[in-house]
């Protein structure tokens, strides 16, 4: 050991990494074509649902019923109208229904209301669901129980005996399904804001801003929030999705919204029996629709959720 | 009143910046139990001054921290900082005392909010009293990352999943020293990092220390780490304080058995305290039901009937800034006869 | 295990003894490369030693140094489909790269881990995961199994035994929990023990007593142990041998006497000064590590230490240092601490107040 020792002079080699990272040890992380590919069938389809009446497509309640010649029983020529349904075509891309409507255009209006049922449904859950389930994690104690038995109660609720309470009870309106469906779904968002506030709640970023002297509004503001929102959206869009289901659901049950073609409705009108059997498009063409909607918005849901989970470091 | 005592404070020394005063921290747990997590502590701070607090597991050092910035209040005693009590301070009152008292936590990751970047992470403090304070300003916030040691250009950018375990750490700290805080609560931050880090972030600490006129509190269960940073060095057992003094004193001359005893299981090359004791049986007592009397009576080789019936209060030894609470204490660095009473008489009780 | 294959592992060990000439545990150039985006992530890059019989090797370096990732792919822990495994692993003369591990779990090795809560399961009574071993590699009944885990329990020092068989891993302390990881590994009775840093989430006191333990049943059972850890204090109270890693090298080797008696890697050096040590005054001012730890994708040319160094010098950043052997000690240094060249490399470097990777070195004003 020398008379002086050496110092050294760490500062010269502080840069943007001291420590190791396990650099390249992770992927980069990537939504993936997958995502892509299903953000742009929903987007589209809500496109076409906005779009509906000013596109060029058929209009969705007219009979377009197609004659033929053919010789009566007479044998004279007349024209006698083909039965429907008509099958896919070039004038209907879709086919038609029994009753010569056209399946393409009837498909994309029906969007526009399972659509709208779907995203009323969610920003109501997300909204009130949200809003009660951050502050009954945040705040706990009684506001917390009171909020959590409410919760447990509309979970415990069968929503189906509440759709037809409400149907008999009040009218069939787009309104009143989309919020009594969304009575519905504020219970399971809130739930899941509840338990990721808690989680945030007792990380110490919260204290750390508690002792910088942050007031709670603040708190709840700019660390809870950031934080719980992506859970939350990332189930909305699965609530989304199960509230399409629902108003399907529902529309079987003949509950459904009143006057307006939904798919539910559109599912409903094409699976008897013989159409089933002879015209299978009636069915299926509003079904196909459905299911790839409501997978997109799975895939989405999932897929985001994979994205912005943030990961510790690698441990070697 | 049964307690520690409070002989060790200096009392109406103008030098003292934080006096805390028969704490008490105690958690309901079920129906009809408590948690007894600190109970009597007292000890104070002198400006300029590093307290460590060491102990292990259990010992209700970081509960104290806790208690000591009212995250959350304490059952009872005096927190005295800047001659309020702090424990009277509500609302906003207490608010607006926050600034003066700042923390770093033990786990650097955790301690920052992941959606946010890390200059807007450090700028909180300025953002929540620039209204009211003007001399509170982003340039502030600039001329500190850089004395932490981070690149600012990246700091606007990044968040902290992007930054290694020691340099969260640096940023923490950061954020600490923006409201220029007189006191700076460290609740174990080097635990958590690794070997060669632990160094460059105690040296930080000490630089940052000087450079703005910190008084620290420093908790962590490493005394070798302690031992280096701090002062003076206090040991919690239990809830309880053991003894408090200063740190070369306390390494060279340790009184309590407990402290030996953690001396004794360092497995440090040089250490000369090392081999002392025979190894301990017995779990540690359940902090529900602690025992009676003196709390580590139940590992310790000199208990006797006395230290059941009777808690030991602090005296001091000599005229040094040296005092332990024990009846039976080691004077002098004396070795005393350890072997002959061990294992302990009286039953040991176990835990929860 | 099918038992055919008993028979032929049982025929191998009883014409094998492992003893003085023959070493349990032998590695050359064995090395571990996950495959990333990047490329190949050498952890572990060309690591030789040997191990005998009732021995026992600390194996010492910070996280990164390859020192878990080379136990975990002895022990045949890591997941084949990234991993790239090479050079030689003999147990008991038997090679292992390349070769299924399961035959020697629960029968010849054993690992404990660091974290004993993420290590037990927890929805399972501790006494049925110390059994589990015994009765599946054993084949005990489960009258004698449960006997037997009974006087594992004591042995591991874990008071009332019988009540603790039927308790779940949360209703214990951090010590006991480690305690029943030691007994699931004890309870086969194991020729190698792998334990990687055990006892590092733990109070000191407890530390002191696992370790004590480990010792304790290690000369009882005349079980070979690795004791993985990043505290050189520790690995000097209880190893033999002590081995030195960084950057998933060797760097330096020996007893555990000559290491300290004879530090001559700088790594080692000033490994040991970086850390707070109980008999310095206090605000003594620490020497931290200056630099990074070594990208392991793309390392970089010559000694993996260089960049950090204090004694580099030119020839470091070029060539990687050989193993240099001083009877059992060998350490990878051109100019170690103690040597001539070494003198000379450091004062070269405090001369000129850079090393040759361009570490400033400046001398304290104040001579300390």
């Amino acid at each position: 050991m020398t008379t002086h020792e050496e110092e050294i002079d760490d500062v010269s080699l502080l840069g943007s990494s001291d420590e190791t990272l396990a650099i390249g040890l992770e992927p980069k992380k990537k939504l993936g074509f997958g995502f892509w590919l299903s953000a742009f069938w929903v987007v589209l389809i809500a496109l076409l649902a906005i779009l509906a009446p000013i596109l060029p497509i058929k209009d969705p309640s007219e009979n377009y019923i197609v004659t033929e010649t053919a010789e009566n029983l007479r044998g004279d020529l007349v024209e006698k109208p083909v039965q429907p349904p008509y099958p896919l075509s070039g004038k209907h891309l879709l086919g038609t229904d029994k009753d010569a409507r056209d399946m393409l255009s009837r498909t994309i209006f029906g969007a526009r209301i399972s659509l709208a049922v779907g995203f009323i449904t969610a920003f109501l859950g997300l909204a009130i669901g949200g809003s009660l389930g951050m502050l009954a994690g945040y705040f706990k104690g009684w506001l917390d129980k009171i909020i959590s038995a409410l919760f447990l109660v509309s979970l415990s609720f069968p929503g189906l005996i509440l759709a037809i309470l409400v149907v008999s009870l009040l009218d069939r309106s787009l309104w009143t399904i989309s919020i009594t469906i969304g009575i519905l779904a504020i219970a399971p968002v809130g739930r899941l804001a509840r338990a990721q506030t808690i989680t945030f709640a007792e990380r110490e970023f919260v204290i750390a801003a508690e002792t910088l002297g942050a007031k709670r509004s603040r708190i709840i503001l700019r660390e809870m929030l950031p934080n719980v929102l992506i859970p939350m959206a990332t189930l909305s869009m699965l609530v989304v999705a199960i509230a399409i289901v629902a108003e399907g659901a529902l529309a079987f049950l003949g509950l459904s919204v009143q006057k307006t073609a939904t798919w539910g409705k559109l599912i409903l009108t094409g699976s008897d029996m013989n159409s089933l059997e002879s015209a299978p498009w009636i069915a299926f063409v509003p079904i196909a629709f459905l299911f790839f909607t409501v997978a997109a918005l799975n895939y989405m849901s999932d897929r985001l959720r994979d994205y912005f989970d943030v990961r510790e470091m690698y441990d070697l | 009143m049964a307690g520690s005592g409070t002989a060790h404070l200096r009392k109406d020394d103008p030098s003292i910046l934080l006096s805390v005063q028969n704490l008490v921290v105690e958690f309901p747990v079920g129906l009809r139990k408590k948690v007894h997590a600190v109970t009597n502590l007292s000890f104070d701070i002198a400006e300029g001054e590093t307290l460590g607090i060491v102990g292990e597991s259990g010992c209700g050092k970081s509960t104290t921290a806790r208690a000591v910035i009212q995250l959350p209040k304490p059952t009872s005693g005096v927190v005295e900082f800047k001659q309020e009590d702090l424990t009277n301070l509500k609302g906003e009152d207490l608010r607006n005392i926050r600034p003066d008292i700042q923390m770093i936590f033990q786990d650097p990751i955790s301690s920052l909010n992941p959606r946010r970047s890390v200059f807007n992470i450090v700028s909180e403090g300025i953002n929540i009293w620039k209204e009211a304070n003007g001399d509170l300003t982003e340039d502030r916030v600039i001329e500190i990352i850089k004395d932490v040691g981070l690149d600012v250009e990246e700091a606007l950018v990044k968040r902290p999943h992007e930054y290694s375990g020691g340099q969260c750490q640096r940023i923490s700290i950061a954020r600490a020293l923006v409201l220029d805080p007189k006191i700076l609560i460290c609740d174990e931050p080097v635990s958590s990092l690794d070997v060669s880090v632990q160094a460059r972030i105690l040296n930080m600490l000490e630089d940052m220390k000087e450079r703005y006129g910190l008084t620290l509190l420093f908790i962590s269960h490493d005394l070798s780490v302690v031992k280096n940073v701090s002062d003076r060095v206090a040991v919690m057992y239990l809830g309880k304080l053991c003894e408090i003094g200063d740190g070369d004193l306390l390494y060279e001359e340790p009184a309590h058995p407990y402290t030996r005893l953690l001396l004794a299981a360092i497995p440090d090359p040089n250490n000369k305290h090392s081999g002392n004791l025979d190894v301990l049986e017995g779990e540690l007592p359940s902090p529900i039901n602690p025992p009676s009397g003196c709390r580590f009576r139940t590992r310790c080789p000199r208990a006797t009937e006395k230290c059941a019936a009777e808690e030991p209060e602090f005296q001091q030894i000599g005229n040094d800034d040296h005092w332990v609470a024990c009846h039976f204490p080691h004077i002098g660095g004396d070795n005393g006869d350890d072997e002959i009473t061990w294992p302990p008489q009286v039953a040991i009780e176990e835990s929860e | 295990m099918t038992g055919s294959a008993t028979i032929l592992m049982l025929e191998r060990c009883m014409t094998y003894k492992a003893d003085e000439e023959h070493p349990l545990l032998v590695l050359e150039d064995y090395r571990i490369g996950f495959k990333t985006e990047r490329g190949l992530a050498k952890a572990v890059d060309g690591v030789s030693l040997s191990l005998k019989r009732g021995q026992t090797l600390g194996i010492v370096g910070e996280s990164g140094s390859g020192k878990t990732v080379l136990n975990r792919g002895v022990i045949g822990l890591l997941s084949a489909r990234n991993t790239v495994e090479s050079g030689s692993a003999k147990f008991e003369g038997e090679e292992l790269v390349g070769e299924n591990r399961q035959t020697f779990w629960g029968t010849k090795m054993a690992m404990i881990f660091q974290d004993p809560m993420t290590s037990l399961n927890p929805v399972m009574k501790v006494g049925n995961q110390v059994m589990e071993p015994l009765r599946q590699h054993q084949k005990l009944s489960r009258s004698e199994a449960k006997k037997r885990v009974a006087d594992i329990f004591t042995l591991v020092g874990i008071p009332e035994p019988i009540k603790r068989l039927d308790q779940y891993p949360h209703e214990l302390s951090g010590g006991m929990r480690q305690r029943v990881m030691i007994a699931i590994a004890l309870a086969i009775e194991p020729d190698l023990l792998i334990a990687d840093e055990p006892t590092t989430s733990l109070d000191v006191t407890v530390q002191k007593y696992i370790l004590d333990l480990l010792t304790r049943v290690q000369k009882e059972q005349g079980m070979s142990m690795v004791l993985i850890t990043h505290d050189l204090g520790v690995a000097r109270g209880r190893a033999d041998e002590i081995l030195v890693m960084y950057g998933g090298r060797v760097m330096e080797h020996a007893s555990t006497e000559d290491l300290f008696k004879k530090m001559s890697h700088p790594y080692t050096s000033a490994l040991f000064s970086s850390i707070p040590h109980l008999h310095h005054k206090k605000h003594t001012r620490l020497t931290p590590i200056p630099g990074t730890p070594p990208d392991i994708i793309e390392p970089p040319t010559g000694c993996r230490f260089a960049p950090r160094c204090t004694y580099a010098q030119e020839r470091c950043l070029l060539e990687s240092p050989p193993m240099t052997h001083q009877g059992n000690h060998r350490f990878a240094c051109f100019f170690p601490i103690g040597s001539q060249q070494g003198q000379e490399a450091l004062t070269r470097n405090q001369q000129r107040g850079h090393t040759a990777s361009g570490l400033q070195i400046r001398k304290k004003t104040e001579a300390t």
